[in-house]
Order: C-alpha cells, then structure tokens, then sequence
C-alpha cells in the first residue's frame, strides 16, 4: 500500500490552524492545572485517609460532597481532566492511523466518550442525593431528608 | 569517518524516551480515567452498587496496581511540567537533560514516600 507523506510545510487552513494552536495551549494551561488538582486529589482520598483506599465507600464521598467545595473541584477535574486525555488521545490517533476513515471514526469516537461521561459525571456530582441511604444520619447527623 | 548523530531534543536518547513514556502513561492514565468515573458514577445508583464496586479497589491486586497508576500519573504531571518548560521557557531546550533527570528525582522521593504505606494499607487489615 502506497504511504503518502503529508508536506509538513504545507500551509493548513486558517481555520484549522487556529484550533490547532487553541488545543497544544490547552494541553499546557489544563495540565498545569491538573498537576496541582490531581495531587491533591489524591492526598485527600488516598494517600491522607487512615486506611487509604479502605477508607473509601458510600458515606466518604456523602461527606465530601456535603461540601460544595468538593462539588466544584470534582466538577473541574473531571472536565479538565477528560477534555486532556481526550485531546491527548486525539494526537496519538493522529500519528499512528494510517486510513483516513478509521482516524476519522476514532476521533469521533473518543468525543462521543468524553462528551457522554462529562454529562454523565457532571449529573452525578450536581443530583448527588445521600438520602438514597437509610443508615445516612449516622454519619451525616445534621443532614434533613424530606419524606 | 562519519560519527552518529547525537539525538536531537525528540529524536534518540532521553528526550525521545521521555516522549514515548509521556504518551504510553498518558494512555494508560485516560483508560483508567474513564473506569473512574463509572466507577465514582454509581454514588448516584445506591451506597450498596458504590461499595461493591469500591471493594474491587481494596483487593491486594489492585491495591499493587494503584502503585503503577500513581507511578504513571506522577511521571505524566512532572514530565509535562518539563514539556511546557522546553516550549516557553527560553533556555527549556537547552536544559531539556538535565530536567529530565529532575523529574525523574521528583519521582524517586515522591514514590519513596508514599509506596511503603500504600503497601501497608493493602497488605494490613
């Protein structure tokens, strides 16, 4: 099968450029972002917690999204850190496909993805109810359930 | 006698092998990524679905397999921290080596502090 080397000087659309440019200074400005978001994402839930990761269930993630703090910073690393591996993605894709209709596919693919679990994940933390658990006021005393 | 070239900043030698690490954790960090957030996902279905899928976490196979995921995450962050030095920092390229080794310090001693306990934690009650 006969390869064809895209000329690497050959002049993108104007269009095409912009959004080129617009992505690699996303890549740089969100993973600066998420160095700091993901190490303390994991102080907080791994590496602080007495027992690490056994500490983990239905009343620790209650606990913390009582707060809104936590609702917001798990609402940011979730879309920062899904539009990241999305886009880095995107490029290994890019790099390594060689017929135009499976690069294709698998672009559109991997935003179907993103696009399905940051609705997915953005539901979640904004509906979050503790109430669905009977035994909630033993951790969350103060917490009113309607019904 | 003609000499061998001596690598470029992402041709041969530690600033191509940086780059293929930077891409195999990369991928490997968002397969893990979207599990997570199924994973996290079922907070919203019952405490019972969350704490059964949370129990898969503190198994001792996957309590080993969380010490290469926060190797790769780590390695990932600080790396990236050096890519975007070489790209904006003037004199980034000319340091790219010696960064790289940087890095892999940062890595060294972070890991060095946390293994020991992750492996308590999945080997201890």
């Amino acid at each position: 099968m006969a390869v064809i080397i895209e000329q690497p000087n050959a002049p993108r659309s104007r269009k095409g450029a912009q959004w080129e440019k617009r992505a690699w200074i996303f890549m740089r400005v969100s993973g600066i972002i998420l160095v700091g978001m993901i190490i303390g994402h994991l102080m907080v839930n791994l590496v602080l917690p007495e027992r690490g990761v056994k500490s983990i269930d239905f009343a620790f993630v209650a606990g913390k999204w009582a707060s809104p703090f936590w609702q917001v910073y798990d609402g940011i690393l979730l879309w920062l850190a899904l539009i990241h591996g999305t886009n880095g993605m995107r490029t290994l894709v890019n790099d390594y496909t060689e017929r135009e209709w499976l690069r294709k596919a698998l672009n559109v693919t991997l935003w179907v993805v993103a696009a399905a679990l940051i609705v997915l994940g953005t539901l979640v933390i904004t509906t979050f109810d503790p109430c669905i658990d009977p035994n909630v006021h033993e951790y969350l005393p103060e917490l009113v359930c309607k019904g | 006698m003609p000499t061998r070239p001596a690598g470029t900043l992402y041709r041969g030698k530690l600033g191509m092998w940086s780059w293929v690490l930077h891409r195999i954790t990369g991928v490997g960090i968002y397969f893990f990524l979207l599990v997570h957030i199924m994973d996290t996902a079922l907070v919203r279905v019952s405490p019972e679905a969350y704490n059964s899928v949370m129990a898969t976490y503190k198994t001792t196979i996957i309590g080993l397999a969380e010490i290469g995921l926060v190797g790769a995450i780590l390695f990932h962050a600080f790396n990236g921290i050096r890519v975007t030095l070489i790209d904006f920092w003037s004199k980034g390229s000319k340091y790219q080596n010696q960064m790289f080794w940087v890095v892999l310090a940062i890595w060294v001693v972070l890991m060095a502090a946390w293994v020991p306990r992750q492996l308590m934690h999945t080997f201890g009650a």
